[in-house]
């Protein structure tokens, strides 16, 4: 029964136990990047607005942007909701966890958005992901 | 029957060797493993579009020699670009 209680006592704060950092204290935080394909229909400032959207929740919710990137319009390789393109969309940011379902749910609610992927990062996946900033910012 | 032979002989001799034939095939690698690649990116569909037959299927590991490690990190970045919609889920003609 012992351990039964022990379980009890982490669903009722399991808050604290994903977001602090069992060693440091300090919330821990990781790195993502998410695609979305946004409708080809909206218009330029529909887009940016929508990005804007986002990119603000998740700086709202204690993480912080690192890099967006607007691929722009793009051929789908099969037809989603009948469109056979869409306005992709990249946004690396790291932020505690607990943001990524808020996230998500939003997404999954929008109607702008067509798909959404969201990654975490691993130690390799980081260095990737500088690199290629790095190679974009440069080409 | 050593009446009908040749008689220089060379013919007989010439068929002890094996005959020259370059029968050596190039040895597969996992490219990841020989080039250092630690992440495989699936925003990349040029790219994983190696790993892929001209029906948009994942190749199996013993025709493109990839290590087991890099072969699962591959066929889950291939379905992250699927979702995506950079890479078709079935197709015809790819190459």
């Amino acid at each position: 029964m012992r351990s039964l209680n022990t379980l009890n006592i982490r669903a009722i704060e399991p808050e604290f136990f994903i977001s602090l950092h069992p060693f440091k204290g300090t919330f821990l935080m990781n790195q993502y990047e998410t695609v979305f394909i946004l409708n080809p229909v909206l218009s330029d400032d529909q887009i940016r607005e929508t990005v804007d959207k986002y990119t603000s929740s998740i700086k709202a919710a204690g993480g912080s942007i690192i890099n967006v990137e607007r691929w722009g319009l793009r051929k789908l390789a099969y037809p989603i909701d009948k469109k056979k393109s869409g306005f992709y969309n990249l946004v690396e940011f790291t932020a505690p966890s607990t943001v990524i379902a808020s996230l998500e749910l939003d997404m999954k609610r929008d109607e702008r958005v067509l798909r959404f992927l969201t990654v975490v990062l691993d130690q390799h996946g980081v260095a990737y992901a500088a690199k290629r900033r790095d190679k974009v910012k440069n080409a | 029957m050593s009446t009908n032979l040749e008689p220089t002989g060379t013919s007989e001799i010439r068929y002890l060797q094996p005959i020259a034939i370059d029968s050596s095939v190039n040895k597969k690698y996992c490219r990841f493993k020989k080039y250092g690649i630690k992440h495989i990116d699936y925003k990349d569909p040029e790219y994983l579009l190696r790993f892929v037959n001209e029906q948009g299927k994942i190749l199996p590991r013993r025709l493109t020699g990839t290590s087991l490690k890099y072969q699962r990190k591959l066929a889950q970045a291939i379905k992250r670009a699927r979702h995506l919609s950079l890479m078709p889920y079935v197709a015809d003609n790819l190459k």
